[in-house]
Formats: structure tokens, sequence, C-alpha cells
């Protein structure tokens, strides 16, 4: 301990505390106190660019989410779109069928009113050039029949006789 | 890895002129004075861990006798009777007497004394002089270390903050190994400590402290043969700081601690007793915390210094072909200790100051009185 004490030199002390404070105060005014301010403004930019990219990075992911949501529902109009038209293309085709076979039922019944009507104006026409040709055939038979006496005579017992006949 | 051997080439380089250095002062200090050789080296030491008052390189005597000194003197500066200034040329290393307006001063084992036209030197029965000594204020060999390291100091670390302004926040250069540094004495040594809401206060502090002792620690490395932070009235300076700066800045809560260590966990009447011993307690340890980092750091690189001198002296008294080789691979060994050491102590001293300056303003009302108050001084 006495030679600490006698190791100790008033005048270094003095000098070093003098030397010491000025170091000090001019570190801390030109150098400290800019070099910890420019590290901490770094260290916030990094921090904030990395919050910027997290946030864009969000963002990123809500867009993509928007827009495949927006996706789903334009695939979803597009489904009901083509559902609505193909509805309707059956409707209409249907209906088209149901009319055409309507309107074709109709046709095939008017023809067959037709094809009767013909059918029957052509019977009734055969049946009265029958009735005529018979008149005819008859006239000409009875004219020939009637030429002979005798003939005449037996047909008018055949007639008569087919009308007991009958 | 090409830069990496010119490092250690230069390391080894310069570790090997210290040692050149000091080899030659001592080879012809023997042969001047024709002592015994292990005193000449114990005094050669006791020489060296002292200030000096002017900055010498090495000596050595010429073919004539005649020894000569590389070096250069420095100022003295003295209170005797008015400002005395004159420069350590005077003294001649200690061999004649300096006359100063009349008066007559005298370099012994480092210290000034005032004697008369002569020189004499009278001693107690102790071998102290008991001559008057004169209030020294002279710039010495660690006053110009001081500066030197001061200037050191402001010119690299406001280039560093020149470069921040310049490149955008980006250190350059030599900023590039410093950063890193500033930044762990920031995070592991002030956050921690002191806390998160007052370690900016104290930053500054700290980073001129790490760097001034661990600069001057390594300089005391260097052949120059310099001894700052070995030095008792250095390390009472810096501990004094700390000192000064714990107990200013000492919050409500920590100034409460001191004298009423307990808080109140019991009724005062119960307190007396143990206060007693408690207080004188506490407030001694404000003055022993302090007191033991200056003793640290003297201690240390006082050892340090006197062990790597004394493995170097070895080498002459071995003089042999086995002792002087392997007292030189011990001392190149502790050299590389002491470089390791320079750091810690610098390291050891920076956080034990953050330790005591994160007492001083420790603020905790609610969780405080749970941990043992006692166990938060260790």
């Amino acid at each position: 301990m006495e030679k600490l004490l006698e190791e100790f030199s008033l005048g270094l002390f003095f000098w070093q505390t003098i030397l010491f404070g000025l170091l000090l105060f001019l570190l801390w005014k030109f150098a400290w106190k800019p070099i910890l301010k420019a590290v901490n403004d770094r260290e916030e930019g990094i921090k904030n660019a990395l919050d910027a990219a997290d946030a864009a990075k969000k963002e990123m992911q809500n867009v993509t989410a928007d827009s495949e949501k927006l996706l789903k529902e334009a695939r979803a109009e597009r489904d009901a779109l083509l559902k609505e038209a193909r509805e309707l293309k059956d409707g209409i085709v249907s209906e088209a069928k149901e009319q055409a076979k309507v309107e074709g039922d109709k046709m095939i019944k008017q023809a067959q009113a037709t094809i009767e009507s013909e059918k029957k104006a052509a019977v009734a026409d055969i049946k009265a050039q029958v009735a005529n040709l018979s008149l005819e055939i008859a006239e000409k038979v009875i004219k020939e029949e009637l030429s002979d006496k005798k003939k005449q005579q037996k047909l008018v017992d055949d007639m008569l006789g087919d009308i007991k006949l009958n | 890895m090409r830069k990496t051997f010119f490092t250690r080439l230069l390391l080894v380089g310069t570790l090997l002129l210290a040692q050149f250095t000091f080899a030659k002062e001592q080879e012809h200090e023997t042969e001047e004075h024709g002592k015994d050789l292990k005193t000449e080296i114990k005094e050669y030491i006791s020489h060296h861990l002292k200030d000096s008052h002017d900055f010498s390189l090495f000596s050595y005597t010429t073919e004539s006798g005649e020894h000569k000194y590389v070096g250069f003197p420095l100022p003295v500066i003295l209170i005797d009777d008015g400002l005395k200034v004159f420069s350590s040329s005077k003294f001649h290393h200690g061999e004649t007497v300096a006359e100063v307006d009349g008066n007559y001063y005298k370099l012994y084992h480092s210290k000034i004394y005032k004697t008369d036209a002569e020189g004499t030197i009278t001693y107690d029965e102790e071998h102290h002089p008991t001559n008057v000594k004169p209030l020294d204020f002279s710039i010495t060999k660690n006053v110009v270390m001081i500066i030197v390291t001061g200037l050191l100091m402001l010119w690299l670390f406001t280039s560093l903050a020149r470069s921040y302004a310049k490149n955008g926040g980006i250190p350059t250069g030599v900023g590039r190994f410093f950063e890193p540094i500033i930044l762990y004495i920031r995070d592991d040594i002030a956050r921690p400590n002191i806390g998160e809401a007052k370690y900016k206060k104290y930053m500054p502090y700290l980073l001129s402290i790490f760097f001034f002792i661990w600069f001057l620690n390594i300089f005391g490395l260097t052949p120059l043969g310099i001894n700052v932070t070995g030095n008792i009235a250095i390390t009472f300076a810096l501990a004094l700081m700390t000192f000064l700066f714990t107990n200013f800045t000492g919050t409500k809560d920590y100034w409460g601690h001191q004298f009423n260590p307990l808080g109140n966990t019991m009724p005062w009447y119960a307190k007396i007793p143990l206060y007693i011993i408690l207080v004188p307690i506490e407030i001694l340890g404000l003055f022993i915390k302090p007191f033991s980092l200056l003793i640290r750091l003297y201690a240390n690189m006082q050892a340090g210094h006197i062990v790597l001198m004394s493995l170097i002296g070895l080498m002459f008294i071995f003089k042999s072909w086995i002792g002087s080789p392997l007292s030189f691979g011990l001392a190149f060994a502790i050299s590389l200790i002491e470089v390791l050491v320079a750091l810690l102590q610098a390291y050891i001293f920076t956080m034990l100051s953050a330790l005591y300056f994160g007492f001083a303003s420790e603020d905790h009302h609610a969780e405080g009185h749970e941990d043992d108050p006692e166990l938060a001084h260790l």
C-alpha cells in the first residue's frame, strides 16, 4: 500500500483526468453521438425495410387471395351462365320439339282428313262411275237382251227370282 | 490467407524488436555500472514500470564509454514558488542537477526532488529521500502516450463517424473493424447490464474507456516501453470517473438501497440492529467497487509487464543454448497471452463499469424487493 501511494503521481493523475475528460467530451460530441446515431438509423432502416417487405408480402397475399376470389367468382358466374344457357337451349329445343310435334300431328291429322275426304270423294266418284258403267252395261245388256223376246222373258224371270231371293 | 500471414510476420517482428530493444539496454547498462546482472535487470524492470520524464526509446554506450540515449526530452512543469517549465534534457537522465531560476532539481528514481547545487539527496532510516518534492505537473512519457492515444482515438472514430455520413450508414476502411466492437459494447455490455431504458446515457463513457484502456494496453506491448494502464494514477483516475458517474447518476432506488438495504420487509425497530452493520457495509461497498477496478487493471498490467520482462531478462542470465531460447519461447508465448489480456482487461473494466451503472440506474418499485438485495450486489 505504501509503495502504491509512493508510486501515485499527482501530476499524472491531473493530466489523465483533464485529458481523458477532454477526450471523452470530444469523442462524445464528434464520434460516439454520430456513430451511435448512424448505427441506430441504419438498424431502424433495416427494421423498417423488413417491416415494409412483410407488409408488401401480406398485401401481395391479399391481392392473390382477392384475384383468386375474383377468379372463383368469374368461374362460378361462367358456370351459372353456361348452365342457364344450357337450360335455355334445352327449353327451346324441347319447346320446339313439342311445337313441331303438335304441328306435325296437326298436319298429319289434316292430311289424314284430306286423305279421308279424298278417299270418300274418290270412292263416291268410283261409285258413280261404277253406277254409270253399270247402267251403261245394263243398258247395253238390256238392249241386247231386249232384242230377243225370249231373252227378255228370261231376264224378267231372273230378276224376279233375284228379288225373291233377296 | 496472405494477409494473415503478413499480420503474423509483423507481430513476430514487433515482438522481436521489443526484445531486441530491451536486450540492448540491459547489456550496456551492465557494462556501464558493472553491477550484478540480476540486480541490473531488476532495476531496469522497476524503472520501466514507472513513468519517466523523457521519451527514451533505447540507450547504448559508445566505444569511448559515453552512453547515448535515443529518444527525446519532454517538458517538465513544476509548481515550486511559481510555475517552472523546462526541458527534461536538463536532467541528463538523472545524471546531473537541473538549475532553474536559482533552484536545483534532481531526478531520482523517476521523481523530481529539490536539492542543493551538488544534487545531494538526504535519506531517512528507511532509505527514502527526505528532500522536498515540488508539485510535478510534467508532460511525462505517460502523458504523451495519453495524448497520442487520445488523438488516435479521435482520428479513428471521427473518421468512422464521417464515413457513416458519407456512405449512407455503411462504415469503410478501419471502421469495418471497429464497428462490430462498438456494437458489441452496446449490445452485450451496456444493454444487458444497464437496461434498455437508460443505457444510451452511458454509452459514450463505456466506449471511451474501453478503447482508451485497450489501446493503451496494446501500446504497452510495443517496444516503446510504455506502461500507462499499469500506473496507479491512471487507473485511479479511470476508476474515479466510473465512481463519479455511478453515484451522480444514481436513482432514488439506488440510494434507497444504500441506506435502506432491506426495504420495507420488516418493521423499523427490527432493522436498527441489522442496519448498524449493513449500512456501513453498503457504504463501504460504494468505494470498494471502483477500488477493485483500479487495483485489478493496475495489477494485471503491471504483472504482465513484470513477467514478460523477467522472462526476457532470463535470456541474459542463462546465456546458454538451451536456457535462452527456452525463455525466448516463454516470453513469446506470454506476449501472445498479454495481447489477449490487454483486450480482456479493457473488457472487464468496461463490463464492471456498466454493471455498476446498472445498479445506479436501477428503477424497480414493483419487482425489486423480490430478489435478494444482497445477491444483486454480487
